[in-house]
């Protein structure tokens, strides 16, 4: 029978199926951070249960963590707090800690991968709905509740009902100034912010074969925010030159082992997926959302639709316009921008400061706009100097910040104010999710680049030299 | 061990009919900081209930007397987003049992049945009719059967069904979890883990 890369990953983990219920899946990695974990740690306790295989869990400070000065103590006392039962509750249980001045403390979604822990056609969950990113190397990566954290600690496993499967399939060149953000806000667009629910989604075609290992990370991170459970993209030498000699890799004779697993991972020529889309890559332009899901987004310089035009309650739809301060049928580009925001598990790797400092070179950051720039690790915060960005950055005028989530979800004090308009290179432009009141503009780092140093939604395209 | 028993519920409904409630509306990270799972419902919905100094707004549901129950009935795509188990938290702790919606997002529907709260799912055509039942009258009963898998707008007697696993529906009527399952299968889970081939 053919199969899918999803069914091949999926069913090669399954314990048991239970009849008329989910079935019970083997988790390969898990990794833990310190908002989600705690009351998952406090239910083992008082069940007087222990971790079953505590080297199978990674555990990384990130949600709560400040971004400036992470070597004084933490002032909030309720994050200090959560990061300090992190540390006890991985110590007691024999787990890697990553905590806050670690030299591989970063963003669990980004340090996974670069030391090797996220590998092809594994399991991997986490208690946050990005962990989708690890999907881009063919991995079955979701996001789990806390309850299901406890039971990955206890008995490495959960219970899940099997999906359904779509494959999205793009072709074709990409357009100048077009990232792997536009085609994830791209496809979103298309298929709604409930498109994909039920589903898991498989990535193919030219466009993805083409991306590095940071852009298909980037369009698997946002496949929950068309309401997938997860995306994957099948391995291929990409990939294997991206996971070959990192420090939790295979290596030696498991490496040639894996490596022969990992060359399997693909879809059968003819298997069969419940849904299927096709889109054309060069008609994608970059992207920018206006409302306040990341299913409300738009090529930069369309104008705002109409209610009459869009899928979804009139009422809805006039709610989160007003939310934004913006009216259907204007144009986005010109609209005066606040604040920039650069990072996150969706655009805090390398290749996104690149990006940024491609636009910004030899410009000046706007007066009008604060920019946080915020790398996604410790890794990526040194790369950045080594290539000679930060120089860039800090001639336009720009600081770099500390890894970590920062203004994604504004738990720590990195928040947008009320009324202030942010383009934000991460994932939601939920109501307040940068802070109470925040207005986000989600978009790609060139876009963000391009707002920064022109204090208004700018299109990227006319930057490019 | 895990959570309350749930058998027949029958209660007025509160209604919320705006589309794609994410969970950062129904808790703000800014509220995700404790390390015990306690007083979350209190920040339910926090910045559509509670003006910037802490005032209610009137004009939000919750806030409004006329409107009380166990059942919480939502606009379709309920739960999108973020994964926080935090949110079926809130809405447990504030009192609400069910949630009723014409659609909900995959993780915060696995979290709600992870907790004890349960997610029933009716066609676009019955949440329209619960929300003109409560709109006509703020006090109309609701029942959810779950060992029949039905739900009644007890004023009209108009009913549907919902589905729901046959164990997941058999571990909140006897108030089972999964890890209650999955730890009693556990040699069979470290059996599975020493024949992985890498």
């Amino acid at each position: 029978m053919s199969n899918t890369l999803f069914d091949k990953v999926w069913d090669s983990h399954v314990v048991r199926k239970i009849e008329g219920g989910p079935d019970v899946l083997f988790i390969d990695r898990h990794m833990v951070h310190e908002v989600t974990s705690p009351v998952a740690f406090l239910g083992l306790k008082s069940r007087g249960l222990k971790v079953l295989y505590p080297e199978r869990t990674f555990a990384t400070a990130d949600h709560n963590t400040p971004t400036i000065n992470q070597h004084l103590p933490v002032a909030d006392p309720l994050s200090a707090n959560q990061l300090k039962a992190l540390e006890s509750n991985s110590k007691e249980h024999g787990i890697s800690y990553w905590g806050l001045g670690h030299q591989k403390n970063g963003i669990v979604h980004v340090v996974g991968p670069e030391y090797g822990i996220t590998q092809p056609g594994a399991t991997i969950v986490c208690g946050d709905s990005h962990t989708s990113t690890h999907g881009a190397f063919g991995a079955i990566a979701f996001g789990i509740g806390t309850s299901e954290v406890e039971m990955v600690l206890t008995t490495q496993c959960i219970m899940q009902p099997k999906p359904m499967k779509m494959r999205i399939n793009i072709n074709g060149k990409l357009g100048l100034g077009v990232t792997p953000k536009d085609v994830a806000l791209f496809i979103i667009s298309q298929l709604s912010t409930s498109g994909a629910t039920g589903y898991f989604v498989e990535y193919a075609g030219d466009v993805f074969e083409n991306m590095s290992m940071e852009g298909r990370m980037t369009v698997c991170n946002l496949s929950i925010e068309m309401g997938a459970r997860g995306g994957m993209i099948a391995p291929d030498e990409t990939t294997i030159n991206y996971v070959k000699g990192r420090e939790f890799s295979p290596k030696g004779e498991a490496w040639e082992k894996a490596l022969a697993y990992y060359k399997s991972l693909k879809t059968d020529v003819d298997a069969i997926f419940d849904k299927e889309y096709t889109f054309d890559g060069s008609t994608i332009e970059p992207m920018i959302t206006y409302g306040t899901n990341p299913g409300m987004g738009m090529g930069i310089s369309n104008a705002i639709p109409k209610a009459g035009e869009v899928e979804g309650g009139a009422a809805t739809f006039a709610k989160s316009l007003n939310y934004m301060g913006f009216q259907e049928g204007e144009a986005m580009m010109g609209k005066p921008v606040d604040y920039v925001f650069i990072g996150s598990c969706t655009n805090g790797r390398i290749e996104d400061f690149r990006a940024f400092a491609s636009i910004v070179k030899g410009r000046k950051k706007a007066d009008n706009v604060t920019a946080w720039l915020v790398p996604g690790s410790h890794i990526v915060e040194k790369q950045i100097q080594e290539e000679g960005l930060l120089d860039i950055f800090q001639q336009a005028g720009f600081t770099l910040r500390q890894p970590g989530c920062s203004a994604c979800l504004a738990m720590n004090d990195d928040k947008i104010p009320a009324g202030k308009y942010a383009v934000s290179t991460s994932n939601r432009n939920f109501e307040g999710r940068q802070g109470p009141g925040s207005r986000t503009m989600l978009a790609s780092p060139l876009v963000a680049a391009a707002a920064a140093v022109t204090g208004v939604v700018t299109d990227p395209r006319t930057l490019i030299q | 061990m895990a959570y309350d028993k749930f058998n027949i519920l029958r209660s007025s409904a509160v209604p919320l009919s705006i589309e794609n409630v994410d969970t950062d509306q129904i808790i703000p990270a800014r509220f995700l900081k404790a390390t015990e799972r306690v007083g979350f419902g209190d920040n339910l919905f926090r910045d559509w209930r509670y003006n910037s100094d802490d005032s209610p707004k009137s004009e939000f549901v919750l806030n409004n007397p006329i409107y009380s129950g166990k059942i919480l009935v939502g606009g379709k795509n309920f739960g999108s987003g973020s994964s926080r188990e935090h949110a079926a938290w809130a809405i447990y702790d504030y009192g609400f049992r069910c949630v009723v919606s014409s659609f909900f997002a995959d993780i915060f529907k696995g979290n709600c049945l992870n907790i004890g709260v349960l997610p029933v799912q009716v066609s676009p055509e019955f949440a329209d009719k619960i929300f003109k039942a409560i709109e006509a009258d703020p006090k109309t009963e609701i029942e959810i059967n779950l060992p029949e898998q039905t739900i009644t707008i007890l004023s009209s007697g108009e009913r549907e069904s919902f589905d729901i696993s046959s164990y997941k529906k058999s571990n909140m009527i006897n108030g089972f979890d999964d890890i209650d399952y999955l730890v009693n299968i556990k040699p069979e889970i470290q059996q599975f883990a020493s024949s992985l081939p890498i």
